[in-house]
């Protein structure tokens, strides 16, 4: 049975960031893109705590974490708000239809 | 000096001003009939802050503030005193743009000193986790001023792709600061510091953490390749938000980067001149933004028809001559940039206030509304959009030149002729579609469905005070110069 330590994390996280960053640029629904955005944050989350364990001995990494659970919420506020709006003015919230502001 | 939360209130005047007023607009917006007197007492709120600053810019040693979260030196207080002068000015736009009356007042006020407050922070933070607030605090409120006209497609659709690409790119930020988090053990920059001079950390995990992180500072100062979102947000946000943001938030990007890339990531030698720790080739990720930010920039506005689009790209290829003075690593780059991040406020925000003008009477901001424009009544608003244009080309004897030429001397004497040569080349570039703005505003003539454009009095004061500002500086810069020389001072413990 093997140990699970830090690297195991690290690549954990890494998977995360790569599945939201791919969410990101292949979703065409803002929703699904916020969603992206979400998975790039809990990325970054499971480095801070697992860092935090393994290396550092300090709580700033659990610190950190909290703070970036409490902006996501403001911050999928603020989106959804927005993503409200823009239904309101076009009818729908596909990012590829909303397109007035081109050359 | 390591202040704890009591003591440090003494150096945090500014800040409480504007947040006590954040709140006080809030909470008058639902009492007060009389909304126009909102922005009235925002104005005054912020010139209040601005003297509170300015009273702390002699000497009264620097300090770690709220266990060492955010510092107090000469550094940040320069960059307090230029917020203020954006806020300043973009509260007195707000207050002449008919886009903005439309939008809830005490919201709209609300918001705009809020997100001032952010980059106080911004260029204040010495801790990652403040850093990260700082940044995030700025765009939130950000987001919601460019969406700030409702019922308008142009306005949601630029929120909602400021939105989409800041949370991309502070996500990848944080993503980056929880490498250099586990690499360095440590979220303080002068921790970080003393990390990677022991010189323990694998340098390749290190850079890629650094270009991570380099994602969030990117796009906050709109450089090429995070300025995706720079040419929509600009066309879609009311002019004074433009205004605002190509000013305010491209400054506080700097404040933060500068910080971050040299009291953390460098080491102060003799001489004012700084060197790269740990490993790091920091530097040459920065000239390869930098080459690439003003040429893609200058490229781009060429065939841009909208000015405000047309000056985001511009403002895109100003962030590429702003970072070509961190790429020589000494004091006197950075002092070059303190100097022209001053000077692209005066011309920069005076060139949106004549597009406001502009849009005011006309309701449009293409170059048609621009048309003859010194023949049908705005001959004063044209002269002045000829020196802010002519200023940002960096054409002598404006303001715009000596920047230009204190960041040319700056690279040269480090011997980058490369790269003052792409420099200058980008520079007669932009001139074109600068000057292609003059022509249309002076030989083109009216074909007499553009509107009468009027100066009003308001508005008025505010050009002139930009332009004077412009012109004197181009002849008389020593005091500006002055100020930023001693405002290249990091507090480094």
């Amino acid at each position: 049975m093997m140990e699970i330590g830090l690297t195991h994390f690290l690549v954990v996280g890494a998977l995360v960031f790569l599945a939201g960053m791919f969410c990101v640029l292949t979703r065409r629904n803002a929703i699904g893109i916020l969603m992206g955005v979400e998975l790039i944050l809990n990325s970054a989350n499971i480095n801070y705590l697992a860092f935090s364990r393994y290396s550092s001995m300090s709580y700033d990494g659990h610190l950190f974490a909290i703070f970036v659970i409490m902006l996501a919420a403001a911050e999928a506020a603020i989106g959804l708000a927005i993503v409200l709006g823009i239904y309101q003015t076009f009818h729908t919230i596909d990012v590829e239809a909303t397109d007035t502001l081109r050359l | 000096m390591d202040l704890g939360p009591v003591e440090s209130f003494g150096f945090f005047v500014p800040e409480l001003i504007l947040g006590v007023a954040v709140i006080a607009l809030i909470v008058a917006d639902l009492v007060v009939r009389r909304k126009d007197l909102l922005g009235m007492a925002a104005l005054a709120t912020v010139a209040v802050s601005l003297i509170a600053v300015v009273a702390t810019l002699p000497d009264k040693g620097d300090a770690y503030l709220f266990n060492r979260m955010i510092v107090h030196d000469q550094f940040s207080l320069f960059f307090k005193i230029v917020f203020s002068l954006a806020t300043f000015a973009t509260v007195w736009m707000s207050l002449d743009s008919r886009e903005v009356q439309r939008v809830s007042q005490g919201e709209y006020y609300a918001l705009l000193l809020a997100s001032t407050l952010g980059m106080y922070f911004m260029a204040t933070a010495t801790n990652l986790l403040m850093a990260y607030l700082a940044l995030e605090f700025v765009s939130l409120t950000s987001y919601v001023l460019t969406g700030t006209i409702r019922h308008n497609r142009r306005s949601g659709e630029a929120s909602l792709k400021y939105l989409i690409y800041g949370g991309v790119a502070s996500g990848t930020m944080i993503y980056g600061m929880s490498w250099i988090f586990g690499l360095t053990g440590s979220m303080d920059y002068a921790g970080i510091n003393t990390a990677l001079a022991a010189g323990q950390e694998d340098s390749l995990a290190l850079f890629v953490a650094v270009v991570l992180t380099l994602a969030g500072f990117g796009y906050k100062i709109a450089a090429v390749p995070f300025h995706m979102w720079a040419p929509d947000v600009y066309t879609g946000a009311p002019i004074p938000i433009t205004a605002f943001l190509s000013v305010g938030s491209k400054a506080a990007g700097f404040a933060l980067l500068l910080r971050f890339f040299f009291p953390a990531l460098s080491k102060l030698g003799d001489g004012g001149q700084w060197q790269v720790i740990g490993g790091v080739e920091w530097p040459q990720i920065i000239l390869v933004l930098s080459v690439v930010s003003m040429t893609v920039g200058n490229l781009a506005a060429l065939q841009q028809d909208n000015i405000k689009r047309l000056l985001a790209y511009s403002s895109v290829a100003h962030a590429g001559y702003m970072l070509m003075g961190l790429v020589v690593l000494s004091d006197e780059g950075l002092r070059s940039v303190l100097f022209y991040i001053m000077v692209y406020y005066l011309m920069n925000i005076g060139a949106f206030a004549i597009v406001m003008l502009v849009a005011n009477s006309t309701g449009r901001e293409d170059f048609a509304s621009f048309r003859g424009l010194a023949w049908r009544g705005g001959a004063v608003p044209a002269v002045a959009m000829a020196i802010f244009l002519f200023s940002l080309a960096g054409i002598p004897p404006l303001a715009g030149f000596v920047g230009k030429f204190y960041l040319f001397a700056a690279i040269i004497r480090s011997e980058f002729y490369a790269l003052a040569l792409i420099g200058a080349l980008n520079s007669v570039v932009s001139l074109y579609y600068y000057a292609r703005i003059v022509r249309t505003m002076f030989l083109d003539q009216p074909q007499g469905d553009e509107g009468v454009v009027s100066l009003d009095w308001s508005t008025g004061g505010l050009v002139a005070a930009l332009t004077v500002g412009t012109v004197v500086f181009g002849v008389y810069w020593i005091p500006v110069i002055n100020l930023a020389d001693r405002s290249v001072r990091f507090f480094l413990g």
